[in-house]
């Protein structure tokens, strides 16, 4: 304790209010300011009348006479709801389906020992580095010849190539972090492997499942490619290429319409992550502390 | 309660020998402390006994039975980690009662068991807790808790006491004796401590690289070292060894140390004349002399109030003294320290195997 309180007090020079200003607040500011940008445009142009938005007098970053006629648009005269409920199935259909794997790899590759499980684990994570826009080329090949094509089932059943590399990767290095002995312990109190693992491993890696599964649940969400090209009728898409390719007609762009879509789409992931903020924290800072 | 016998146990990682052959034979409630430093083995036989390592060559028996080839939870056994390997997300209560849970023990019966460990213990007010809710000392206590409900054949201790700080050791010594002496439970307790081998077992066996260098009960380690290594491991501070030649004439057998000065052979010693011999001798069997014994000078004095600890310098050799009464020697200053030649050893030099007889 006072050797804290000491190092603080050496440090307290740099706490000066001016300094802190351009130091701490200026370019915070700026940072926030380039970030939440484009959110802000988007949260007032999908509140605009056309008519304000498409005129060049008044004030652009604001809305003067705001309305809720696009999301009326969106909601009753779109297929909007049947995309997002697409999107919602989709997701998290994936996202369970990718941890119930990523969990079974990364605990075998972690602690079974088995020869190769280093190798293993390097060649999930090299999967991971290949970039969508190539291997869905291939993946259309199979998804046709599964008779999946326009169906949600290519979605939930491609977006795993994607996660299970990535939350794989994410929960090896979380059960890393646990220490050994908890399982020798429990192998002598007489559990079995599985058993150590849904009792012991997984209670303790709840953070990391949960950052894990929001990080899944994230890039399912927002998945373009495959959605795009998987896909083809208005019922089974989702909200990112539902936004897209119904709202754009040839040039003509239903901005208000296209706002609010998106609004409305990043809003279950902008609640989630409010909700477990703390755990993801904790869930990249590692596991077990006694 | 079982014995347990270790036979010619050998273990290699991939092409790494690191335990060669070692027997020991650990009889029924005995506490038999494995004790070394550090890359010696001790901790690799254990976790062989707990079945957590495989035995290469060799075998384990508990209670009469090998179990090289048992699972660790049917050999019935319990372990105390270092680090105590308590499950941080189960509370004190729900730690103690896991392995009865999985072995699907009535509710009643489970309730019982912590209850009365709990009370052995002195965790009665903690059973609610988390571990990270608890102190170092408690959850070493929990620690043992758990280990006792399971009511064993053989306890395991993988050096428990080492992430305590030094009065809580102390304690949780004493504490560990008396739960053994009550329990009688054969226990095998791993350290590279010697004054807690010293103080606690029964039977110590101190291994250096992969081999087991001597065992036998504590004073008879202390007293009859078989070889350097054992003289030097056992005892705090360290026997004093000097380097000299045994000489056998028409007078008393005696060692001719560095810089012409002699020093009375053990009564006991056998060897040639001529050998080359290590002398050995333990700081607390060093006493003043009145110029006729070793012309030794002070480096550094080092009260604490007990006893005082004299650092000095015989014949180009450093060598420690401990007084129980008090001096006031100040550095420089050339004493004279008559070794007990009762209590003195005599080594081979090439070899480092004792010379005493008996």
């Amino acid at each position: 304790m006072k050797q804290d309180d000491q190092k603080t007090e050496g440090m307290n020079f740099l706490e000066s209010i001016p300094r802190r200003v351009v130091t701490l607040y200026i370019p915070l500011g700026i940072f926030v300011f380039v970030l939440l940008f484009p959110f802000y445009w988007m949260v007032v142009t999908s509140f605009k009348p056309n008519a304000e938005l498409l005129s060049r007098e008044g004030n652009p970053f604001w809305v003067i006479a705001p309305t809720l006629a696009h999301f009326e648009k969106l909601i009753f005269n779109t297929p909007y709801p049947e995309w997002m409920l697409n999107t919602v199935i989709v997701s998290v259909v994936a996202t369970f389906a990718s941890l119930f794997c990523s969990v079974l790899a990364a605990y075998a590759i972690e602690r079974l020992r088995f020869k190769g499980s280093r190798i293993t684990g390097l060649m999930i994570f090299l999967a991971y580095l290949v970039p969508p826009s190539i291997l869905f080329i291939p993946l259309a090949a199979i998804v046709v010849k599964l008779g999946l094509f326009d169906s949600r089932w290519a979605l939930i059943l491609t977006y795993p190539t994607f996660l299970i590399p990535f939350c794989t990767w994410l929960l090896m290095g979380y059960f890393r972090s646990i220490p050994f002995e908890l399982e020798e312990c429990a192998l002598i109190d007489g559990a079995t492997r599985w058993q150590i693992l849904v009792k012991i491993m997984l209670p303790l890696a709840v953070p990391g499942l949960i950052s894990a599964g929001i990080f899944a649940f994230t890039l399912s969400w927002n998945e373009f490619i495959y959605a795009l090209t998987f896909i083809s009728s208005s019922e089974v898409k989702t909200v990112p290429v539902g936004v897209i390719t119904e709202l754009v007609e040839g040039d003509v762009y239903h901005w208000g319409a296209l706002m609010a879509g998106a609004l409305l789409g990043s809003l279950p992931v902008a609640i989630m992550y409010s909700f477990f903020v703390e755990y993801y924290v904790s869930g990249m800072t590692g596991a077990v502390k006694e | 309660m079982a014995a347990v016998s270790i036979r010619n146990v050998k273990k290699h990682f991939g092409t790494t020998p690191v335990i060669h052959g070692v027997d020991i034979e650990i009889a029924d409630g005995e506490f038999t402390v494995l004790v070394g430093p550090s890359g010696c083995g001790k901790s690799t036989l254990l976790r062989m006994i707990a079945g957590l390592e495989e035995i290469s060559a060799g075998d384990i028996a508990i209670g009469g039975r090998v179990v090289n080839d048992v699972p660790p939870k049917e050999r019935d056994i319990a372990m105390v980690f270092q680090n105590y390997a308590l499950y941080p997300h189960m509370k004190v209560r729900d730690n103690m009662a896991f392995s009865m849970l999985l072995a699907k023990r009535p509710k009643a019966e489970i309730e019982a068991r912590v209850m009365k460990a709990a009370g052995i213990l002195g965790l009665d007010q903690l059973l609610d807790r988390y571990p990270r809710q608890l102190s170092g000392g408690q959850r070493q206590r929990v620690a043992m808790g758990r280990c006792i409900v399971r009511d064993p054949q053989v306890f395991l201790f993988d050096e428990p006491l080492s992430n305590l700080d030094a009065k809580l050791r102390v304690a949780m010594r004493t504490e560990l004796k008396e739960l053994h002496q009550r329990l009688k439970t054969t226990s095998i307790y791993v350290t590279h401590d010697q004054i807690e081998a010293m103080t606690m077992a029964d039977q110590i066996v101190v291994m250096r690289d992969g081999i087991v260098e001597q065992r036998g009960r504590p004073l008879e380690l202390y007293d009859h070292p078989e070889n350097i290594f054992v003289a030097g491991f056992i005892g705090s501070p360290a026997m004093n060894f000097l380097p000299g030649t045994l000489k056998l004439g028409a007078g008393a057998a005696h060692v001719a140390l560095a810089e012409g000065v002699t020093v009375p052979a053990p009564p006991k010693a056998r060897g040639e004349n001529g050998q080359k011999v290590i002398y050995g001798v333990r700081p607390e069997h060093l006493t003043m002399a009145n110029g006729t014994g070793l012309p030794a000078t002070v480096v550094v004095v080092e009260p604490t109030g007990a006893d005082t600890q004299v650092f000095a310098r015989v014949g180009g050799v450093e060598i420690t003294a401990v007084f129980r009464e008090r001096h006031a020697f100040h550095a420089g200053e050339t004493i004279s320290l008559a070794p007990d030649a009762g209590r003195s050893h005599l080594f081979d030099a090439e070899s480092g195997k004792t010379l005493m007889e008996g």
